[in-house]
């Protein structure tokens, strides 16, 4: 289980929390001057890293407050926890730990027996 | 189709300690150049290749897997069989695969362990059965055998559930009698079996690092063996769809989310369905070894970790002991996640997109096992021709854009 640090609350269990998407999604200043193609974008495309990625999280079960984080999907580490009116970390203020070709981690990449 | 298996053969090897049985496929070292390249040896790339060789008179053919065959999500799964899904188009291009399926292990020669022991949708409230009811009549308009069964009906199927003594009571289900499980590795190894004697080189531990375009048109493929050329490449990845495909600068609608799944003790044959509740969530069907395959829910968070929390674990198996408190006492002997990509819609996407001789076919989520060789079979068609088959037409990537989405969240059956 991970363990998320609330900017508010300090570290729980990732189950007093939901999981919001990625964060930093900015909705269209004009939608009405959009192709179907853009609108389809904004409303269904979201970015699937592996490796570094920017989430929003709530803490549903505890102070009930939004915030931002950065985690690794390839080891599912938090790498920072910051309030939603900070700004965005920098990507490369993140040390990318991808070791293999594609960037599979030896950790549950279910590829380390045949990688040895 | 060459002859592995026979009478003769297997006393022939049991005299020599079973230490001369022949290499089920070759080993090949990759060509320069195929006229196609399929990404991923699970079932659905394997079925590609073998239906592309087998149909569509191409030979000229690499499936490329990074790891072993079937370790992916084809591995990965509870082997749930089922077509009872709720719009035409869903209905059609699963029950597709589930006519293929009864088929399957005469086709290849191989046997699929392809039982059908039924599936049971569980509706635990109002909402649930007004919901069910409406799949189960959308179903018959369809031409497909699901019904709906009454509470008492349930029990008599499954004896030991608990019905009525929860905080959701069981007041009915859809069940569908062609419905079933299949063995997941006999898929895999059946498919690349015969597409290795029909000439595709099955190429296993060589990863795909890149999709190489120029222009809107692919190039090949840059993997840990070298570059390979061809003109089409159909990506069946699951849960690392969206990473190749940014590769090759497409962007697809995927969100890649842990999928995690149980195994127990082997006991005495107990339930001889599958049961699958969306409201309670937990799904379980009893294999042939007598083993409780149970599943539930996707990890709330995308990951590619391939393990998935414990809090997911702890839900299903609650879902599980309140509904048949006789497992109450069971060990769990494995547990294991596999990588689902999820649509928008939780229906696949098996498509061409911008780039001229790219194909995809993902987005199967937490569904994909049921649709193997179905998909295959379709997606065959569609990098063989280069326009989609009829039943899969409407799963284009287009519908993100023109607003044609299948939406199937409430047979998915599972929460994501």
């Amino acid at each position: 289980m991970i363990l998320i640090k609330c900017p508010y609350c300090g570290e729980r269990d990732q189950s007093e929390f939901a999981n919001g998407g990625e964060a930093h999604v900015i909705r269209p200043k004009n939608p009405e001057s959009l192709s179907d193609k853009d609108w389809g974008e904004y409303v269904f495309y979201r970015n699937n890293p592996k490796g570094i990625f920017y989430e929003r999280w709530v803490h549903s079960h505890g102070c009930k407050k939004w915030f931002n984080a950065v985690r690794n999907t390839s080891t599912d580490q938090i790498l920072k926890v910051y309030k939603v009116n900070e700004k965005r970390p920098d990507l490369s203020d993140f040390e990318n730990t991808l070791k293999s070709p594609s960037g599979e981690p030896l950790v549950g990449s279910g590829n380390f027996a045949v990688k040895k | 189709m060459k002859k592995k298996y026979s009478i003769t053969s297997l006393i022939k090897n049991s005299l020599s300690d079973n230490e001369n049985w022949g290499k089920m496929w070759r080993n090949p070292n990759p060509k320069k150049h195929y006229d196609v390249i399929i990404v991923g040896g699970g079932g659905h790339g394997l079925g590609t290749a073998y239906y592309l060789a087998k149909h569509h008179g191409i030979k000229n053919i690499a499936v490329i897997e990074k790891g072993w065959l079937g370790s992916g999500n084809t591995g990965r799964n509870t082997t749930i069989i089922r077509s009872n899904y709720l719009w035409d188009e869903s209905a059609n291009l699963y029950d597709h695969a589930v006519k293929l399926w009864e088929n399957l292990s005469e086709d290849l020669n191989y046997n699929m362990m392809f039982s059908q022991r039924g599936v049971l949708n569980l509706a635990h409230n109002e909402h649930d059965i007004k919901e069910i009811k409406r799949r189960v009549s959308a179903n018959r308009l369809n031409g497909l055998d699901t019904m709906w069964l009454d509470k008492n009906e349930v029990k008599d199927l499954v004896p030991i559930m608990n019905t009525d003594n929860l905080r959701y009571p069981v007041l009915g289900a859809a069940y569908q009698p062609r419905g079933g499980v299949a063995r997941h590795d006999a898929v895999a190894w059946g498919y690349a079996m015969r597409a290795d004697e029909l000439g595709v080189d099955i190429i296993q531990n060589c990863e795909v690092k890149g999709i190489k375009t120029d222009n809107y048109k692919v190039e090949g493929v840059e993997t840990t063996k070298g570059f390979i050329k061809s003109s089409k490449i159909g990506v069946v990845a699951s849960g690392h769809t969206s990473v190749l495909a940014a590769t090759a600068g497409v962007r697809l609608p995927l969100q890649s989310r842990p999928l995690q799944a149980l195994v127990s003790e082997p006991i005495k044959p107990v339930i001889n369905t599958v049961v699958m509740s969306n409201a309670v969530h937990a799904y379980v069907s009893q294999s042939d070894k007598g083993e409780l395959v149970i599943g539930a829910g996707t990890d709330g968070y995308n990951s590619f970790t391939q393990r998935g929390g414990y809090d997911v674990i702890e839900e299903t198996v609650r879902a599980i002991v309140e509904l048949y408190p006789i497992f109450g006492k069971m060990k769990m002997l494995r547990q294991w996640g596999g990588i689902v990509d999820i649509c928008p819609d939780a229906s696949p996407i098996i498509s061409k997109c911008d780039v001229e001789g790219l194909y995809f076919n993902c987005g199967w989520g937490t569904g994909g096992f049921k649709a193997t060789p179905g998909s295959a079979n379709v997606f065959a068609h569609t990098i063989a021709k280069d326009e989609p088959h009829k039943i899969n037409a409407p799963f284009a990537l287009s519908r993100f854009s023109d607003g044609r989405l299948i939406d199937e969240h409430g047979a998915a059956a599972v929460a994501h």
